[in-house]
């Protein structure tokens, strides 16, 4: 039986799939019909507002809009007739009036004057209105709405495809125009500089900053464009570069399999990073008799202080010397290594490689440690798997979605815009955190649960699924084991019992359980709400356990989804870069499998798992590791306890510090090897959804800056290793022969795809979107339930230190800010420490807004501005990791779960104070 | 400026009347009759506080009912007139003299349209086209309209109110509703009710 709809068009006959407007068959047909108001882009639906389309359809009085019109059976539709082409220009010539002229014009070769150069019209016979001035008041983004036609188009983007909801058409007849919010300036509004508007605009109205000059009028025009992925978080977007002169010019979003064309700030304005001044670019040795200390700092404009330049020859040799001299003298345990969540799987392959074969010794991780260890230890032991059995996209087909311990709108934004989608088609959106967050707005039920009572709040909802026999019993027979050991365990935690612990009243429990339990399909998300804390593991035990008994796992919306942070976590993960597993997760405690990767990598392997990040840190002050080799991060800032993990750094007798900027970790470093950004490198990264993504290279490196991969084999090589490898497609040839997820994957595929799901059964068939629809790869093919213990957080507060410090990341900025605070856009919106507190707390503690405050914690002591947010619940302080000048993690605790030795950077006790003497803040 | 705005208990109930008219999911629907109860209650106008408040109560985006209340003429986004003059200026007005009306009420009011009275007492806008082209031209003033205005006509009813009156409301001229002027033109040989 055929769908389709049979008609004429131009005289051919064509058949329209269901659904395809005209306008959609006649542009597969070759045949592209003027349009302005209408994006073939995914998600934009047609307004037919502008009529810039219009057709003649036969029998028809008047003509119709193509762009939103639907072919019906026999319909003889002429593209091109003189009737049509008359009103097509007519079209044009209105909008003309009031259009500033074209050289002027804001953007001259935009949509609408390309359109109207191919469609005839240069002038316009009718006179103008009056049109509102420029509005340049936000960093990214410049604003001429004299250019603007009200297609539309921008607040399609802003509402229905980003769902931020800041754009609008106010006003009407000739008043009707563009605002943001209230009528604000663009830079005082609600905006989140996602630039999605900026990518529909057709008319030059809305563009990026940097590609008008100080008139408005568009200077930037690429000479190239290289097709990659986004470098910050996991969702992993897939990008365009513009390029002119081997300078980034700005950035488009592709239409990817996490992103859709979508971007956000930092995706898209965040780049110019790779140009800052302050970019490493030849290599640095530290200066003879400059000691090392704890607190010292290093300025990274002027390094000269404390380094002089080398040669790659003298760096390489001095690198590798240290390394080898502490090898021979004291054995491979006493060297250890962090390699990158930011680099790509063939650098953080080749990194664990050099670890365990150059360096004789398991001591390699990364900062998957710091943030879904105890999510990855607790997947392994329920599921046999680390990674998500869906993609975030699966929200689409939900009809329960939970959110539990993440902030999406901040840390996953493109994440987020499919989860706001969702709940704006209707499915149930169940955001659980300590802290209110944008999603709130969206969310038909939120809990907000005290701080570290997640187990409370969960383990209550499995004693209603068990008590109200919600579980699915075909399930659980089939695919799971340990049920009833669960059951007893809950017995205990019922929502009466539990409510007044974590805070939500035992009806509302009751109802999201029922939700969740009761839907054809749910879905959990989480982040390192769950994960970063010293029961994470046990957070993450409760979560998989809803999904495993209620069989909510493994169909079409349903499944579990640690949102992964970093661009390569996944990647990195899969790849080895932890001390316990070889690639794919395979342990190294395992003979067979060891004499297996000693047979590959032809050289024996160290039998005893290594140490963690705070482990490692721990063995360097206890004197038993003596030399590292950091690449790509940048622990002095990210680790817990960040004073304690410096004075680390600064006893260690080598240090080699592999990066783009002299980090804080750098100013402890014998060595620094300048590396390659991004955009500077061929590779591919993994995406939380499992997408293993090409990125290519786009940019020369500065000054002498190598590419890692090279820096790794060389210093591989100065340890006597014999490598050669050619380009980083050899690389992940190799990978291939050790990791069997990467199956039916090629480099040449990804060079072709730009993207493929693992597992992927055939070369010529895509990914598995969602897996583990029949049983688990665990010993027993069973998931195993595993009762969560309900416990207290690492340090508790107390009369001394009564408040709950909390930390976590900005929209605008990347972790420990090494790359967005050198990002001008980025640093221009979000320039300075912050600390958020409570609307409530701040009369009792005596402070004003904008007033400095001094936030002290057992660990340390840093000064920062206070603002009011009234996301953040009364007794708490949310505090930002990414700015160096107020480091929070001087602050946080490195107390870790036992499991998945992750600190717990989510609670510890802090105290909040007013500096005394200091004047009262501006208002 | 009102920075916060809250419904009055009474005027919350009306609004919770209304939206439960609509399914559930589709209170968005009950937008412009509570934007008109929010407007009654603050002097008639809408500041930010109260659309913002608006929207909260139907769980729309503030964008979404700031475009509402930016179409409709009748909702004033900034301080209003107690009593608010609105000429209809749109084309069947216009060819039928609203401009010289519009210039008749600012005379009257002594203000430029887009003004209040220093006493808060008048304010005077022109409104895009509001159903009464028929008796062209026309004007809003609070809840009635007058119609089939000239500027002698606009200016007497402006007097009558400011000296506490209340003025003919409907047409101004010998007609009745939108009858034709001077009575009925065609089907007048038909007789109906008459039981023939
Ligand atoms: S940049 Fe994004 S959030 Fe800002 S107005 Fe445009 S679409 Fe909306
Ligand atoms: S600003 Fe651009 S996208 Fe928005 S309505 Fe105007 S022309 Fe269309
Ligand atoms: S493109 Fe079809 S109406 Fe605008
Ligand atoms: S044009 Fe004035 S009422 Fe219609």
């Amino acid at each position: 039986m055929s769908d389709t709809i049979a008609f004429t068009l131009d005289g051919v006959s064509v058949e329209a799939k269901p659904g395809e407007t005209i306008w959609q068959v006649a542009q597969r047909q070759g045949t592209e019909i003027p349009h302005l108001c209408y994006s073939p882009a995914p998600d934009y639906r047609p307004d037919g507002n502008c009529r810039a389309c219009m057709v003649e359809i036969e029998g028809e009085r008047v003509l119709a809009a193509s762009c939103i019109r639907k072919p019906t059976a026999g319909m003889k539709v002429r593209t091109a007739s003189e009737r049509a082409k008359a009103s097509r220009k007519m079209v044009f010539e209105l909008l003309m009036a009031d259009q500033p002229e074209r050289q002027v014009g804001h953007d001259p070769e935009s949509r609408f004057w390309r359109w109207a150069e191919r469609v005839e019209v240069s002038e316009s016979r009718f006179p103008e209105r009056q049109t509102p001035g420029p509005d340049r008041s936000h960093p990214a983004m410049a604003v001429n709405l004299d250019a603007c036609i009200h297609c539309n188009l921008c607040v399609r983007a802003c509402r229905e495809v980003q769902v931020n909801d800041v754009i609008g058409m106010a006003g009407r007849g000739h008043n009707a125009k563009i605002v943001f919010d209230f009528d604000d300036p663009m830079g005082n509004s609600t905006c989140v500089a996602c630039g999605e508007c900026v990518q529909a605009c057709p008319t030059g109205a809305l563009m990026p900053s940097t590609a008008v000059n100080a008139a408005n009028v568009r200077t930037g025009y690429a000479d190239r464009a290289v097709d990659s992925v986004c470098p910050y978080c996991g969702v992993g977007c897939q990008i365009t570069y513009q390029i002119r002169d081997d300078k980034l010019l700005y950035v488009t979003g592709r239409d990817g399999p996490a992103n859709n064309n979508r971007l956000c700030v930092k995706g898209r304005f965040g780049f110019d990073y790779v140009h800052n001044p302050e970019r490493l670019a030849q290599p640095l040795i530290r200066k003879d008799g400059v000691p090392k200390h704890a607190d010292d700092k290093v300025d990274p404009a002027n390094p000269w202080t404390h380094f002089r330049p080398a040669t790659w020859e003298e760096a390489l040799a001095c690198a590798a010397g240290g390394l080898r001299k502490i090898h021979d003298a004291h054995g491979g345990g006493a060297l250890a290594g962090f390699g990158s969540a930011k680099g790509s799987n063939e650098e953080a392959y080749l990194f664990q490689k050099l670890v365990r074969t150059g360096f004789g010794t398991n001591n390699v991780d990364h900062c998957t440690r710091l943030c879904h260890a105890s999510s990855v230890a607790a997947l392994m032991e329920g599921i046999g798997s680390a990674a998500v059995t869906a993609p975030f996209t699966a929200c689409k087909d939900a009809e329960v979605i939970i959110v539990i311990g993440a902030n999406p709108t901040e840390n996953h934004p493109v994440a987020a815009t499919f989860f706001k989608q969702a709940a704006k088609r209707g499915a149930k959106l169940i955001v659980m955190d300590p802290r209110g967050q944008a999603l709130k707005r969206h969310a038909t039920h939120m809990l907000q649960f005290k701080p570290n009572k997640d187990v409370a709040l969960l383990n209550a909802m499995l004693n209603v699924i068990m008590a109200e026999g919600l579980f699915d019993q075909q399930y659980v027979q089939a695919f799971t084991e340990n049920f009833d050991a669960l059951k007893q365990h809950v017995k205990d935690f019922t929502p009466e019992k539990m409510a007044p612990e974590c805070g939500i009243p035992a009806e509302r429990i009751r109802e999201v359980a029922r939700l969740y339990a009761r839907s054809r399909a749910s879905i959990i998300f989480w982040g390192m709400g769950i994960s970063q804390s010293i029961h994470g593991t046990d957070n993450a035990r409760c979560l998989i356990a809803l999904a495993l008994t209620t069989g909510q796992v493994g169909r079409p919306g349903a499944g579990l989804h640690p949102l992964r942070g970093q661009n390569n976590v996944q990647g990195a993960s899969d790849a080895g870069l932890i001390p316990m597993v070889f690639p794919d997760y395979k342990s190294v405690e395992n003979a067979e499998i060891r004499s297996q990767f000693e047979k590959v990598w032809n050289t024996k392997l160290d039998p005893k798992r290594g140490l963690t990040v705070v482990e490692i840190v721990n063995a360097v002050l206890a004197g038993q590791i003596r030399g590292m080799y950091i690449m790509g991060e940048n622990p002095a800032m990210s680790d817990p306890d960040a004073h304690h993990a410096r004075e680390a750094f600064a006893k260690l007798e080598h240090l080699v510090v592999q990066d783009i900027f002299l980090t804080e970790t750098a100013y402890y470093a014998d060595v620094v090897l300048p590396a390659s950004a991004w955009p500077e490198k061929d590779g591919t990264v993994t995406n939380t959804n499992r997408q293993v993504q090409m990125g290519r290279k786009a940019l020369p490196t500065p000054g002498s800056a190598r590419q890692d991969w090279e820096l790794i084999q060389e210093i591989a090589r100065g340890l006597g290793l014999a490598w050669n490898y050619r380009h980083p497609s050899d690389v992940f040839a190799e990978m291939k022969q050790v990791m069997p997820s990467l199956a039916n994957i090629t480099w040449d595929r990804l060079v072709r795809e730009s993207a493929v799901t693992y597992p992927c059964p055939a070369p010529d068939q895509p990914g598995a979107d969602i897996v583990f629809g029949d049983g688990f790869p665990t010993a027993s093919k069973r998931g195993k339930l595993v009762p969560a213990v309900y416990s207290g957080p690492g340090e508790p507060v107390d009369d001394e230190y009564p408040m709950v410090l909390t930390t976590g990341r900005q929209l605008e900025h990347w972790h420990t800010g090494a790359m967005t605070r050198r990002a001008a856009m980025l640093d221009a919106i979000e320039p300075a420490p912050i600390a958020c507190l409570s609307p409530n707390d701040l009369p009792r503690l005596g402070i004003t807004p904008g007033e400095t405050i001094r936030v002290s914690t057992r660990r340390g002591t840093i000064e920062l501005a206070v603002r009011v947010d009234g996301a953040v619940p009364s007794g708490m302080v949310f505090i930002p990791f990414c700015y160096a000048e107020a480091a929070a993690n001087l602050l946080t605790s490195p107390q870790l779960d036992p499991m998945g030795k992750i600190p717990e950077f989510k609670y510890c006790a802090a105290r909040v104070e007013k500096i005394a003497g200091q004047a009262r803040a501006a208002e | 400026m009102s920075a916060t705005f809250e419904l009055t208990p009474e005027n919350l109930e009306a609004a919770k009347k209304i939206i439960a008219k609509y399914p559930p999911g589709r209170q968005a629907s009950a937008v412009m009759p509570i934007l008109a109860i929010a407007q009654r209650q603050n002097d008639n106008w809408l500041p930010q506080a109260a659309i913002e408040y608006v929207a909260k109560l139907l769980g729309m985006a503030a964008i979404r009912v700031h475009e509402v209340a930016s179409f409709y003429t009748m909702y004033n986004l900034k301080p209003a007139g107690r009593t608010q003059v609105q000429v209809c200026t749109t084309t069947p007005c216009w060819l039928r003299g609203s401009n010289e009306v519009l210039h008749a009420c600012e005379k009257a009011l002594g203000i430029k349209c887009g003004e209040v009275t220093k006493d808060g007492a008048f304010g005077l806008s022109e409104v895009e086209c509001l159903g009464a082209c028929v008796n062209a031209p026309m004007m809003q003033i609070g809840d009635d309209y007058y119609e089939d205005l000239d500027p002698a006509g606009a200016t007497r009813i402006i007097e009558t109110l400011k000296a506490g009156g209340k003025p003919k409301t409907g047409t101004q001229i010998d007609r009745r509703t939108s009858e034709p002027i001077g009575g009925p033109t065609t089907l007048t040989t038909l007789s109906f009710g008459k039981g023939s």
